[in-house]
């Protein structure tokens, strides 16, 4: 939806006025300062290795501990079966696509927050910011998908004996795999974007962020199968569902690996609700962004 | 069609004081529910000018009220007005940070804010990757960047450190680099707050030049807030005097400084009680102008000056000093002496009521208008209270000996000293 320019009689560049319409959303000018985009993702980049020993290894070491604590508890533990797919494959899957969300999520919540000072002095399409957020977190979700693979590559071909069942067919699965990284991409901005608009002024949200995220985790299919949920509790299959990531996670993990349960039905659901999620977003922010400054 | 550039059209900001929290979730609610009705914020007709001595009653104030004002292409505009007129919400404003509450502002062409040097700088960055990002943030393409970019560095003069992060640079080469970048920016409307407080006197003059060169030689148009006077009259040749967030005078430059200082022109002020202050348990309440210990605005070079500052502290142990800084008609820094007596100045005060009396020497001044600025200080650090240009007065030179010469007498000073000349050979 590019801004419609405003023809004045005499001729204007801009007028800036105390309201503005409600679909005036100004991507034309979002794409003018692209270049800002990617330096701000390279600025994210570089501060986040700086005074570390072991920089990007964090982005590996994380994902490879998670596993092992989900393999124990889940699977050793609570005894949950994640066949035909092996469950180191499986809880990395699982945690490689829920930390990509989450990341998005989290830190798009607080972009007004954090940038105060930089939005109080100078004026660029606040919605720059936001969108370097999302891809920095994508590069990010890039390495852990490389160690994902990895992993694959692993059971495959050199420890053949712990998992004999594990195989691997390439597949029209794969095209699916675009589709649910932008999907989860648009939920996290646009889930962001508008908690980052409430908290300007009320900093309640914030909390309901924090523990929000670890109890959505759980009722995601991020630490069991959906087949596990459809074979031992089929009363709770559509409440699960309803959970606009469930297909999303549950896509991924087909998508990657050619196994898992999605109905195409629940899946467009989902990918209805993000575009829903993601309008609505940059609706409240752009009318939130022209004073957040008098209340943040 | 006439050149102008910017216009300004009843422009107001109004700014809701005091905490968020249920109170604001009520008012939010209710100004919600008038506009889904249909209906005027009812916030908006209430609401009080922004004068920060006085104690108001509602909750809402008008940092800026009905301003109007156009400029033409190529004209330097100086904003004055004392702290709180409403000069930085209205670059805010222009400079689109946040959202005006009433009216309009067109502008024509390109504007670029340089509200803070350094924005957006990030300390682990080299100087090069913050030259590209700082001008990224202030709306340059990595093109327009790489194009600039040598002259940028040179004007700053930091090629050594390009390749260095920018914390490890010295806070004056910091600046520069900064203020570089924000030069370099080709806008047709370019908007300056403050920058010129930081940086040395040599680094000063540069930004001021630049500053010329802009206007001048390309016909950019410039809007300057700046408590420097000085820089004021010499860059800008329209001036723009705000008080209590409403315009006081559009005019050229001179005449606006004057009315600017004029308006903080008097000898003998008092502040009551149920003022609001900077700081709760101690404060000014009473300052005046002695000539010959009569209060008085006018005079004689040749005359004594007497300040008589009453504070008042209601804390036991606090180290309160006073200062007295002093500002010649165009804005001028001339000196400024902090209390030094023995007695108080450096000792907790008891509760209670204090006078501090500052004499300065006759024959000192030089014809013509001075402003103090009066300072009450803690610990010979924290400044509790600074009254800005609080009094004036005015000079003159009739009665002294002006060795044949009747024109004006320059400078900022003009102390009695002692000549002598001996016929040697």
């Amino acid at each position: 939806m590019p801004g419609i320019p405003i023809i004045d009689n005499n001729n204007w560049t801009e007028v800036i006025t105390p309201r503005k319409k409600l679909l005036d959303i100004k991507l034309r000018e979002v794409w003018h300062y692209r270049d800002l985009v990617l330096l701000f993702v390279k600025r994210d980049m570089a501060a986040q290795y700086k005074q570390t020993v072991l920089g990007p290894v964090w982005y590996v070491i994380q994902p490879i501990f998670t596993t092992i604590v989900f393999f124990f508890v889940f699977n050793k533990v609570a005894g949950i079966d994640t066949k035909p797919v092996p469950p180191p494959v499986f809880y990395m899957s699982s945690i490689t696509i829920w930390n990509y969300f989450s990341t998005c999520f989290t830190a798009t919540s607080g972009v007004f927050v954090a940038n105060a000072s930089i939005f109080g002095k100078v004026y660029f399409p606040r919605l720059v910011l936001p969108i370097s957020v999302i891809i920095s977190n994508m590069v990010k979700f890039g390495i852990q998908l490389c160690l994902l693979v990895i992993v694959i590559l692993y059971f495959l071909f050199i420890d053949k004996n712990s998992y004999p069942y594990f195989s691997y067919h390439f597949g029209p699965h794969l095209l699916l795999l675009p589709v649910i990284i932008l999907a989860m991409a648009g939920l996290g901005l646009g889930g962001g974007i508008i908690i980052s608009s409430v908290t300007t002024k009320y900093r309640d949200f914030t909390v309901l962020v924090t523990f929000g995220m670890q109890l959505m985790m759980y009722i995601s299919p991020v630490p069991y199968p959906f087949k596990y949920v459809a074979l031992k509790h089929p009363q709770y299959q559509t409440l699960l569902l309803s959970n606009p990531l469930s297909s999303l996670i549950e896509g991924f993990r087909y998508a990657i690996l050619g196994e898992g349960t999605i109905s195409v039905g629940w899946f467009i659901y989902s990918c209805a609700f993000t575009l829903f999620t993601l309008f609505i977003g940059i609706l409240i922010f752009s009318k939130v962004e022209r004073t957040f400054m008098d209340t943040v | 069609m006439s050149n102008t550039i910017i216009k300004v059209e009843n422009i107001s900001k109004q700014y809701r004081l005091g905490q968020v929290g249920r109170k604001s979730l009520n008012q939010d609610i209710n100004r919600w529910w008038h506009l889904v009705r249909g209906k005027e914020d009812p916030y908006l007709k209430i609401g009080q000018e922004n004068d920060r001595t006085k104690k108001g009653t509602s909750e809402y104030v008008w940092a800026l009220q009905g301003i109007n004002f156009e400029v033409k292409q190529g004209e330097v505009l100086g904003i004055i007005g004392r702290n709180g007129a409403g000069k930085s919400t209205l670059l805010k404003l222009l400079s689109k940070v946040t959202a005006p509450t009433t009216g309009e502002i067109k502008i024509k062409g390109r504007i670029a804010s340089l509200l803070e040097v350094g924005t957006g700088f990030h300390p682990d960055l080299s100087g090069r990757d913050n030259i590209y990002l700082n001008g990224a943030i202030l709306g340059m393409t990595k093109k327009e960047i790489t194009s600039k970019f040598d002259e940028i560095v040179d004007f700053a003069g930091v090629e050594r450190y390009i390749d260095t992060p920018v914390k490890r640079y010295s806070s004056g080469m910091y600046v520069r680099l900064a203020f570089a970048v924000a030069a370099h920016l080709e806008p047709e409307i370019l908007i300056v707050d403050e920058v010129l407080a930081v940086g040395d006197a040599e680094f000063q003059k540069k930004c001021l030049g630049k500053m010329k060169d802009v206007s001048n030689k390309e016909g950019r148009t410039i809007l300057f807030v700046s408590h420097n006077l000085q820089a004021i009259s010499q860059i800008c040749n329209k001036g723009l005097l705000l008080k209590n967030g409403m315009v006081k005078l559009t005019a050229d430059v001179t005449t606006c400084i004057a009315t600017y200082l004029e308006g903080s022109r008097s000898s003998e002020v008092h502040f009551t009680e149920a003022d609001t202050r900077d700081d709760k348990y101690s404060f000014i309440t009473d300052v005046a102008l002695l000539v010959n210990g009569v209060i008085a605005g006018v005079a004689g070079i040749e005359n004594e000056i007497t300040i008589e500052i009453t504070y008042v502290n209601k804390k036991d142990n606090r180290v309160l000093n006073l200062s007295v800084s002093v500002f010649d008609a165009k804005g001028v820094y001339a000196f400024s002496t902090p209390s030094s007596e023995k007695k108080y100045s450096l000792h907790p005060h008891a509760a209670g009521t204090y006078k501090g009396r500052l004499t300065i020497p006759a024959n000192l001044f030089n014809s013509g208008n001075y402003y103090f600025n009066i300072l009450l200080v803690e610990n010979g650090r924290t400044v509790l209270t600074e009254l800005e240009s609080i009094i004036m007065v005015e000079m003159h030179a009739n009665n002294v000996d002006t060795s044949n010469y009747y024109g004006y007498w320059g400078g900022v000073l003009r102390p009695q000293t002692k000549w002598q000349v001996d016929k040697i050979k």
